[in-house]
């Protein structure tokens, strides 16, 4: 989520080449050493082997290739999609390519994480010049062999040829690569001459998914394994007072319960038994602090109108700029707090033994986390192993460790290999939600023009960060001041899916909705207006492109067909950068039975190259949906600590019944990739909200919507 | 513990276990099948789903001791590998993103089918709505269905 310098490389210990006892050649990359100036000195390279060394390619001598995929994968698609950048370089058929999940390895990997949408941007480079330095390396080799010069050999699809037309395999020349010197700067490929990246390749586990196989975290299993559920404090705020486990030790299969701080964990041999265990344990809980979503919003409010919060951007002179307007528009958008519900609850699995600490399942951060367990149990990080799992979502929630804490904290105290299982209601109650937010935005409107633009964001906990005051409208109003405040709870917060911007990008999409209209002008053209005012690269701090960004309302303009109408149909535009990268959405809505019905979805994306169009479009059309969902549905509220729902019979998803078809348009474009797990979401809100604006005049300002719109029935006309 | 007798994906095998464990803990804790998959536990999900004689039914509802003469169908039985039409039409058109919810997609789907071979687009977006997606790969696992529908005719 930080913006990231580039990385340089060091060549020292960039990359160990190995010949495999079984045959074949293994080349591995030192993350570590790409981005620190200490070198450790590298495995022993004579005796290395496949099974320490989790590295990045392994060609075997019949030319197959296993690709390491190094980030953990949580259904952005980075397994599928980083190998084959390796691939490209390399130039193999995809089809000779099989991948494979590597575990936490710190020494070898770099920045092995989930989030922020930076899996792609950030490695872009580092895999794209492993697979080229392999590829010369076996170019080299077969060189050598015909004892000619490597200008006259090429390669390609897995092929050696040489001038005179002779032609050797990969897999022929791996043994002598392997004793090769690394070459250093290497060719990288032109992006027009890419023959995998920007072709499709299916998700690389869809068969091991369509037929069922053990791969998610939940899955894992040990021998002797015990399975941990959890009881926490039902209500934010609350500690435990005393407990009675008679009940719960009675249930069969239940071997142990003991507290650990204000929990009380259930062993028991198998799932059902621990899930029992727990619902029959009487506990007794001591009230603190008991916190409600109706004193937020007072505080929140009461943030907002106050004159308390930290400046995070000042252009120009606002307060003139406000008292010179002909006109002052002045809004306060309104959020909930939100769970994260992936859909395979939070588990781990850990084995805590006076040797090791080994670790398994479903983590964005595994590094963090490693060390997050050792500090708990008082071990050296070497002592911690992680293995990663597929996960069934992610969406932020796993980049907090809190549940592998849990399992190892369980683990140690039992002295078993546990697997730590959360219900659906724990899962949704357990803490660590998207803070509810609320802005204020007003603008001030002078001779038919934006002269001034205020925002203050006041969020419980957290929620602006550095370089969102950097965003659109940052450069493009002369006079603009963002702030932000924040009120401490103890309700836990944390990134959600497009963490910062998911909710602001409603609230300023709404609003320019709004402006355009005080000015009699088209949505589009004055976000296109706005734009123009931006002098590109005047400002270092700005974090879109203006350029890129008027190419993405374009085309979303044009395949969403914003300038004509049909009958019944409404259509609503939006357009953000977040993560990197641009996006502009057209929603059509219709109104059916008195409320909105999305129809169709057009979206414009511009995230540099796209590296697989399939995975790139299903990550889209998913952000979409995922934000029109938690716009029109989510909502999840507080009374006396409490959350206001636990399971999906209180907490409402989007379903299929309610989805619109979504169309996803890429820029096409030769800059390097950013990613694409979030993006999508951010503009979506605001594009239906201006969609049933234009159907019933009615303005949004809270989320969710059927809430707002049936708090608010007796003002709607369909 | 009481010892029951289930009929699994063709096989008959006999499984220790409470009287009121679902068969969804049943399959994944006692027979290692873990294609089926826990969402929430309360019949809302749809990650479960599994046929009982066919038919699509929520296995973290239904108990153990309900189901000596059933025939089970779970994700693992549904094809020899893969090559159901449904899951094919999956293949196809790359549904899955993190993929947890796919199983419980593809056994509603190819019980659907099977009681209404050539659904309409509505008929799809009905029968398909009790199984969520939190990736919301809804657009594809709706094209896929009528894919498959098309296959099997
Ligand atoms: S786990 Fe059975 S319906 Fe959700
Ligand atoms: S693919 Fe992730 S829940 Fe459906």
């Amino acid at each position: 989520m930080k913006k990231q310098t580039r990385t340089t490389f060091s060549r020292r210990g960039f990359i160990r080449t190995s010949a495999l006892a079984g045959g074949g050649m293994l080349i591995g990359f030192n993350f570590l050493t790409a981005c620190k100036d200490e070198v450790k000195p590298p495995v022993d390279i004579a005796n290395l082997n496949f099974n320490d060394f989790n590295a990045y390619i392994k060609i075997a001598d019949n030319g197959y290739v296993t690709i390491f995929s190094p980030n953990p994968e949580i259904g952005q698609g980075v397994k599928t999609s980083m190998p084959m950048i390796v691939a490209e370089e390399l130039d193999v058929p995809w089809k000779h390519v099989h991948v494979e999940q590597a575990g936490l390895d710190t020494d070898k990997y770099r920045g092995q994480v989930a989030g922020g949408s930076q899996s792609i941007r950030q490695n872009w480079d580092v895999l794209r010049q492993t697979g080229a330095t392999a590829k010369q390396m076996l170019v080299n080799a077969a060189a050598a062999k015909w004892q000619i010069d490597a200008s006259e050999v090429s390669a390609k699809d897995g092929i050696i040829t040489s001038k005179s037309g002779e032609t050797l395999g990969y897999g022929d020349v791996v043994k002598e690569a392997a004793a090769l010197e690394i070459p250093e700067n290497v060719s990288l490929k032109e992006p027009k001459g890419f023959k995998i990246i920007g072709n499709d390749a299916l998700n690389i586990d869809l068969h091991k998914i369509v037929t069922g196989k053990p791969l998610f975290g939940l899955d894992y299993k040990k021998d002797g394994m015990l399975i941990a559920s959890v009881m926490r404090p039902p209500a934010f705020g609350q500690t435990l007072k005393d407990f009675d486990d008679t009940e719960s030790r009675k249930i069969t299969g239940v071997t142990d319960v003991f507290q650990f701080g204000d929990k009380i964990a259930v062993l028991a041999k198998n799932t059902w038994s621990a899930m029992k265990g727990k619902k029959a344990l009487k506990a007794n809980w001591e009230d603190n602090a008991l916190e409600s979503t109706e004193k937020h919003d007072e505080l929140l409010l009461g943030l907002l109108n106050s004159s308390e919060g930290e400046v995070r951007r000042e252009d120009g002179d606002v307060d003139k700029a406000f008292a010179e307007a002909d006109q002052v528009i002045d809004r306060i958008y309104e959020s909930p707090f939100l769970p994260h519900n992936c859909m395979e609850p939070m588990n781990f699995y850990a084995d805590v033994t006076s040797e090791k600490v080994q670790l398994a399942g479903p983590i964005q951060t595994p590094e963090g986390t490693a060390n997050r367990v050792a500090n708990l149990l008082d071990r050296a990080p070497e002592e911690i192993e992680v293995e990663l799992t597929r996960m069934g979502g992610g969406f932020g929630r796993r980049l907090y460790g809190d549940f592998a804490l849990e399992a190892a904290e369980i683990s140690s105290k039992a002295g078993k290999p546990v697997k730590l299982v959360y219900s659906r209601e724990d899962d949704m109650n357990a803490g660590i939600f998207r803070p509810a937010i609320k802005y204020r935005i007003s603008a001030a409107l002078k001779d038919g023009k934006v002269t001034g633009y205020k925002l203050k964001e006041a969020a419980i906990n957290s929620n602006m960060y550095g370089l969102i005051p950097n965003f659109f409208p940052a450069g493009a109003i002369p006079n603009l001041k963002i702030e932000s405040a924040n009120y401490k709870s103890n309700i836990t917060t944390g990134a959600w899916r497009a963490p910062y911007t998911n909710f602001l990008a409603f609230a300023e999409q709404s609003f320019f909705d709004e402006v355009a209209e005080a000015l009699n002008q088209d949505a589009v053209q004055l976000r296109l207006d706005l734009l123009n005012n931006v002098d590109e690269g005047a400002d270092d701090r700005i974090q879109y492109s203006a350029s890129r960004m008027k190419e993405v309302i374009k085309l979303a303009a044009e395949k969403g067909d914003w300038n004509n109408t049909s009958d019944g149909i409404y259509k609503g535009f939006s357009a953000y950068y977040s993560h990197n990268t641009h996006v502009a959405e057209v929603a059509e809505i219709s109104i059916q039975n008195g409320m909105p019905k999305v129809e169709r979805v057009t979206a414009a994306v511009d995230c540099g190259i796209v590296i697989n169009p399939t995975g790139a479009n299903n990550q889209v059309v998913g952000g979409v949906l995922d934000g029109i969902g938690h716009a029109m549905y989510g909502d999840f509220t507080f009374e006396a600590g409490k959350p206001s729902a636990s399971n999906f019979d209180t907490y409402r998803l989007i379903r299929m019944n309610e989805t619109p078809k979504v169309a996803v348009h890429f820029i096409d474009s030769e800059i390097a990739p950013t990613g694409l797990g979030e993006p999508g979401l951010p503009p979506a809100g605001g594009a239906v909200a201006n969609a049933i604006k234009a159907a019933t005049g009615k303005r949004l300002l809270k989320q969710p919507f059927t809430k707002y719109l049936a708090e608010t029935e007796s003002e709607v006309k369909g | 513990m009481p010892v029951y007798n289930l009929m699994v994906n063709g096989k008959s095998l006999s499984v220790e276990a409470e009287s009121d464990t679902p068969l969804l803990w049943v399959l994944r804790d006692e027979l290692n099948l873990v294609g089926t998959k826990f969402g929430c536990g309360i019949g809302q999900c749809g990650a479960c789903t599994v046929h009982i004689d066919g038919t699509a039914t929520r296995s973290c509802l239904l108990q153990i001791s309900s189901l000596e003469e059933a025939k089970i169908t779970t994700i693992e039985g549904l094809s020899e590998d893969g090559t159901h039409p449904v899951q094919v039409a999956w293949k196809e058109h790359d549904v899955p993103q993190c993929g947890y919810c796919q199983a419980g997609q593809i056994m509603t789907a190819a019980s659907f089918l099977n009681s209404n071979a050539a659904p309409s687009q509505s008929e799809i977006r009905n029968a398909m709505s009790g199984n969520l997606c939190r990736c919301a790969s809804y657009n594809r696992i709706e094209k896929a269905v009528a894919d498959a529908a098309e296959k099997i005719a």
